[in-house]
């Protein structure tokens, strides 16, 4: 059996929400643009879904956007904005913990004579709101700034960067790709103009975002073709991942309570006991602002992609940080971003809770990291030297 | 992504460990890269290596390359490990992925690095 632990990679789509996506592959496979009655019904459903994400952030249904998942919706927020506002100002404030799909798309707009500052971290991932504030200029059109981080799970404090933001008349974009079914949302209280999803990060199916567009905000679209999602985002609508992504959001609040209180204890539970059992380790992110599911841990005088690779010998599935499972053999830019060093990065394991997971199973993975620990520790010729 | 040979000896390492009154010693690699490698021979009045014990700090391919390397030259005289490439520790362990191959690279050095250390003690002594 395996035991999964990497919820923040991805989840596993509720059979539930399956069954309500299945009809739109076969029985009602009608292009929801035609205007003839079952593609009418089937438009009708997409809208009800629309709805549904809506109501689950307390925006309109007009304001949401469906795309092909979160680094789509990434980059529609961040390019099509800049394209679309170019004429106000080139300046783009973000944080250099964000995803790839911000960080790069940021980078894009660089080339093209674009200025982007990329805010730094505390030592627990936190961006500064001073030097947020010290970073706009007269020319800062847009902030994004992730509502929670993939890797330490720290949680941003989006509300104050919004109110940031629209005092000096910038708009501001999250990515809420992770937080989404781990933090509750209201894009009016927030202060949020765009915010980004995706389907298969809370039990959804993959293959379906969403991009949150205040009303009033000006976005070009990336990509030409049908006026679909209001010219928005030209292509036939993922019928079947729109179904799903709307029940899996509306159920995501709907067991919001119950399913954040399991997963942090269970996560809290893991952090206890770990910190109890193995001497040397770091708790990267903060303990109480994170993510109900994350924890994640460097382990001094290791290498991740062996703690990685033993565990999953055990029917483990984790991530790791470490530069040996990137292509480009340098460890995580987030983890150095909070000031770790190379060789700490290094060795640093994530795990992420999910709602599936049982205290037995959180038990097992206890006793099997404590076990690879030792291993790879007593095969260290850095822990030799240190001990 | 790691051929079986890779795992095996990654899981089942071979030789890992210290010898106390090693003749040679040799360490490569840097912790800020993320592999460090260390090794200990045990050679006799032939120059035959009796024994090697190797530890290791990095990745799965580095903990199988240095297993695997060890294997290698046990029984082997000194020069005969100098001979010991990256690229034959490599096709023993039947591959490695491109980016790994600096792993092997380390495996090699480390045996050269403590050979030279052996060479050294021995130079010293006479």
């Amino acid at each position: 059996m395996i035991k999964y632990f990497d919820n923040a990679a991805t989840t596993a789509l509720d059979k539930d929400i399956l069954d309500k996506m299945m009809e739109y592959f076969t029985d009602r496979y009608f292009n929801p643009s035609s205007i003839y009655t079952p593609s009418i019904s089937v438009h009708k459903d997409v809208e009800e879904s629309r709805k549904r994400v809506a109501d689950a952030i307390n925006a309109k249904a007009e304001e949401i956007y469906f795309t092909s998942g979160g680094s789509e919706s990434d980059n529609l927020a961040i390019k099509g904005f800049a394209y679309a506002n170019r004429k106000k100002g080139k300046h783009i404030i973000t944080s250099c913990i964000e995803h790839p799909a911000i960080i790069n798309s940021c980078k894009s707009l660089e080339k093209e004579g674009f200025e982007v500052t990329y805010l730094s971290v505390d030592e627990n991932g936190f961006i500064k709101l001073d030097e947020l504030e010290n970073s706009i200029r007269e020319d800062t059109i847009l902030i994004s700034v992730m509502t929670a981080n993939n890797e330490i799970g720290t949680i941003e404090p989006i509300k104050e960067i919004g109110r940031i933001a629209h005092e000096h008349g910038i708009k501001f974009h999250t990515d809420a790709v992770q937080a989404i079914g781990s933090v509750k949302i209201d894009v009016e209280d927030m202060n949020i103009d765009m915010l980004s999803m995706s389907g298969h990060k809370f039990y959804g199916p993959k293959g379906v975002g969403v991009l949150y567009i205040k009303k009033g905000t000006n976005v070009t679209r990336m990509n030409d073709g049908g006026h679909q999602e209001r010219d928005k985002r030209s292509g036939t609508e993922n019928v079947p991942g729109i179904i799903g992504i709307g029940y899996a959001i509306e159920k995501a609040y709907k067991d919001f309570d119950k399913n954040v209180k399991r997963i942090t204890e269970l996560r809290d539970y893991y952090i206890s006991e770990i910190e109890k059992r193995i001497p040397d380790i770091i708790l990267n992110g903060d303990r109480t602002k994170r993510l109900p599911g994350n924890a994640n841990f460097s382990f001094k005088y290791i290498e991740g992609e062996s703690i990685m690779l033993l565990l999953d010998q055990k029917g483990i599935c984790v991530s790791t940080g470490s530069a040996c499972s990137s292509k480009t053999l340098e460890p995580s830019y987030v983890l150095l971003s909070i000031g770790l060093p190379h060789e700490i990065a290094h060795g640093s394991i994530r795990v992420s809770i999910g709602k599936h997971n049982t205290k037995e199973e959180v038990d097992y993975l206890i006793d099997s990291v404590v076990e690879v620990v030792e291993k790879l520790r007593a095969m260290s010729p850095l822990y030799e030297e240190e001990k | 992504m790691y051929s079986d040979k890779v795992m095996d000896h990654f899981e089942h390492p071979r030789n890992v460990g210290v010898i106390e009154d090693a003749d040679g010693v040799g360490t490569v690699g840097n912790p800020v890269c993320g592999d460090v490698m260390k090794m200990y021979l045990k050679i006799d009045d032939n120059e035959v290596i009796t024994d090697v014990k190797f530890k290791t700090f990095g990745c799965a391919s580095a903990i199988a390359t240095s297993s695997m390397a060890t294997e290698m030259i046990k029984g082997k005289t000194v020069d005969e490990a100098l001979e010991l490439t990256n690229k034959a520790v490599a096709e023993a362990l039947d591959g490695l992925p491109p980016v790994k191959m600096h792993c092997s690279v380390l495996a090699e050095e480390a045996v050269k690095a403590a050979i030279e250390d052996y060479r050294d003690k021995k130079l010293k002594e006479n």
